[in-house]
């Protein structure tokens, strides 16, 4: 089979990728519920109902969405300068326990309106600290970021674990590895009554449309795009190659910061080495299938979160394991990928 | 200093060195073949779990080892396929090829010990692969313990570096798959095909990867359980670039590797108390990201890594 390059991209395939690339990692999908011996049909219509069958449910998901919207959002914006932050996961722990110690032992007596900002500022920052590290050894010693931001996920796992069992350690927690909690003035407002539903999903989705704004009317966000296009070029045309990267991974690193603030302040109000169930690994899909375009990545955020929350009640009601939403999900990358190099080739005849 | 000194002369640690060594030399290994060929394979650390699992699996259900270990080669090298197919035929990203397969290699390996294994409270257990002593090398003293009484999968990885090492620079095929990495259009003009070469490459590259995970179930732990393979994969990625890509080298680096790796775990039970555990455990990771950093200018990386091949464009 060879294939030849088309001579336009197909607008019409671009919008299609991401819908046939779902289609198809539901349906691969299916046959692994098949294997476990499950209809299949009502599977899925359990995942659905699961999702956004009651109020509980839509406001579960939404609440599942906020992280990942975020967490997309970094890597959509690292991935379009071709700088490669798989550190997400190591970044919203980072900004998570950044908020926890911050409320619980500086910043707690202050009132709502001030020290809200200040904690979302404080999350990104620490976000922002961890993935300037292998950019540095990037841009320094020329290495590969992609196994660094890895690696340095696990440190960052580790380095919670061990503020939690000391420093930040609960007292009231009974001995269970857990943060001390923010102060009540640092929870975020909730959206609706009676649900964990918060203002993370807002302030997730304004930073979506602040970021698509950068990227669409901005020099920067020109600059950006042309570094990770063509770097040797860009440099020709006289883009600040090193000073693009640090503003990239300044929002990038920002982000999956937030993301984990918002995850302690709207949630659960405390950190634990099980805050994110892979919600740095899960931004990737999202950037991916949202074809790295910010506003996308809200609906493929939306997406992921449908397949995590409703596989949690598919699973309870029929015996699947939950892990059949990160097995989709992750497909949906592949399919994704697929369908996105149609856009740009044909089968040759 | 007396204690450090006993951890270091007992025998115990240097058999424990081979022991750690024995996963990351499978996996470094692996990696190596493939960036030789010119595509980096970042489906490791999935790829590993996969092959844990499923090798675990097999023994579980009634499988000898040998037969089990084979298994999970045999999946590693279906994984190989499919990031062939998508990296090589489609000329897709690596980057994000690579983790693509490793969160579906990852998540589908959960998803099919949940299904199959029942819950409990102790994950069930199987009868691993047990040390073999070399006649004669296991008797001497200090040494023969330490090194030559292993089990078995650990003779085959060490003789597996030495055989790769010639492999690559002593056959016409080794030269054929370095070309392949370093220039597939030179590659083709000899008459080489950088495509067979590379899917080649990738299918036993990850092959190597399965047994790598399987490894860990079948002789260094002897039960399955999710995250188990706690980011060893990304380990070997950074131990290729230490190893220079070059077999012997990635011998004596996993080897280096597993020795701070077990020292840090001896020093950890002699310390516990006075730093925290957490400490000791970020040291391979800080200690890998230090190796790239001192090694990354030096090494001479394949020309051609990371670019897609495809005839006639350049």
């Amino acid at each position: 089979m060879r294939f030849e390059r088309r001579e336009h991209r197909s607008p019409t395939l671009i919008v299609a990728a991401p819908l046939l690339a779902v289609l198809i990692a539901l349906a691969l999908a299916g046959v692994l519920i098949a294997i476990a011996g499950a209809p299949v049909p009502e599977a899925y219509w359990h995942i659905l109902t699961g999702a956004f069958g009651s109020r509980l449910s839509a406001t579960e998901t939404l609440t599942r969405a906020a992280p990942l919207i975020l967490t997309g959002l970094a890597a959509a914006v690292a991935f379009r300068a071709r700088l490669w932050n798989i550190g997400g996961e190591g970044q919203f722990y980072l900004g998570a326990i950044t908020v926890a110690g911050a409320s619980a032992h500086l910043l707690g007596g202050l009132p709502s309106l001030v020290q809200i900002p200040l904690l979302l500022v404080l999350g990104a920052m620490a976000g922002m600290v961890l993935l300037l590290v292998p950019l540095w050894l990037r841009l320094r010693f020329s290495v590969d970021e992609v196994v660094t931001t890895l690696l340095l996920n696990f440190v960052a796992l580790l380095f919670v674990s061990l503020l939690i069992d000391t420093v930040l350690k609960d007292p009231l927690a009974f001995g269970w590895p857990q943060s001390e909690s923010v102060a009540d003035a640092a929870m975020l407002p909730k959206l609706l009554a009676r649900s964990r539903l918060h203002i993370g999903i807002i302030i997730a989705v304004v930073l979506a449309i602040l970021v698509h704004l950068v990227q669409s009317r901005t020099a920067f966000g020109m600059q950006s795009r042309a570094a990770g296009l063509n770097p040797s070029g860009a440099a020709f045309a006289g883009v600040p190659l090193g000073i693009t990267l640090v503003k990239v991974a300044c929002i990038s690193g920002g982000l999956a910061g937030v993301a984990g603030a918002i995850e302690v302040m709207g949630v659960q109000g405390y950190v634990t080495t099980n805050l994110s169930p892979g919600y740095g690994y899960s931004g990737i899909v999202v950037a991916m299938l949202a074809n790295l375009n910010p506003l996308g990545v809200v609906l493929a955020a939306l997406f992921a979160a449908t397949m995590f929350v409703g596989a949690d009640s598919m699973s309870r009601s029929m015996g699947i394991p939950t892990y059949i939403a990160d097995v989709t999900v992750a497909l949906s990358l592949l399919s994704m990928l697929i369908a996105l190099f149609f856009t740009q080739y044909r089968i040759a005849r | 200093m007396i204690a450090l000194f006993d951890i270091l002369a007992s025998a115990g640690l240097w058999a424990a060195v081979l022991r750690i060594a024995t996963p990351l030399l499978f996996g470094t290994l692996g990696a190596l073949v493939c960036e030789r060929a010119g595509v980096l394979n970042l489906g490791i650390e999935g790829i590993m779990t996969f092959g844990a699992m499923i090798g675990w699996y097999s023994v579980y259900s009634g499988a000898d080892l040998w037969t089990g270990f084979l298994i999970a080669a045999l999946a590693g090298g279906i994984f190989g396929l499919l990031h062939a197919v998508l990296t090589v035929t489609l000329g897709l990203s690596q980057h994000v090829t690579g983790l693509g397969v490793t969160l579906f290699a990852s998540s589908f390996a959960y998803y099919i010990f949940r299904l199959f294994v029942p819950v409990a409270g102790t994950p069930p257990t199987i009868e691993p692969f047990q040390p073999i002593d070399i006649p004669g090398l296991s008797s001497l003293p200090f040494i023969g313990p330490a090194f030559f009484s292993q089990t078995p999968p650990t003779y085959l990885a060490v003789a597996l570096a030495l055989i790769l090492a010639y492999f690559l620079f002593r056959t016409p095929l080794g030269l054929a798959m370095r070309m392949t990495g370093e220039n597939p259009h030179a590659a083709e003009a000899q008459g080489i095909n950088p495509m067979i070469v590379r899917y080649g490459a990738l299918i036993f590259g990850s092959a190597l990867m399965g047994m790598a995970g399987a490894f860990l179930t079948l002789s260094a732990f002897n039960s399955f359980f999710p995250t188990m393979v706690q980011g060893r994969g990304w380990i070997c990625i950074a131990l290729v670039v230490f190893s220079s890509w070059r077999p012997g080298r990635a011998l004596l680096g996993a080897l280096l590797f597993a020795f701070f790796d077990g020292f840090q775990l001896r020093l950890q039970t002699a310390l516990s108390g006075v730093i925290p555990y957490q400490i000791f455990l970020m040291i391979p990771y800080i200690l890998s990201i230090a190796a790239l950093a001192v090694m990354a200018r030096r090494a001479r990386v394949p020309q051609a890594l990371m670019q897609p091949y495809r005839r006639g464009e350049r």
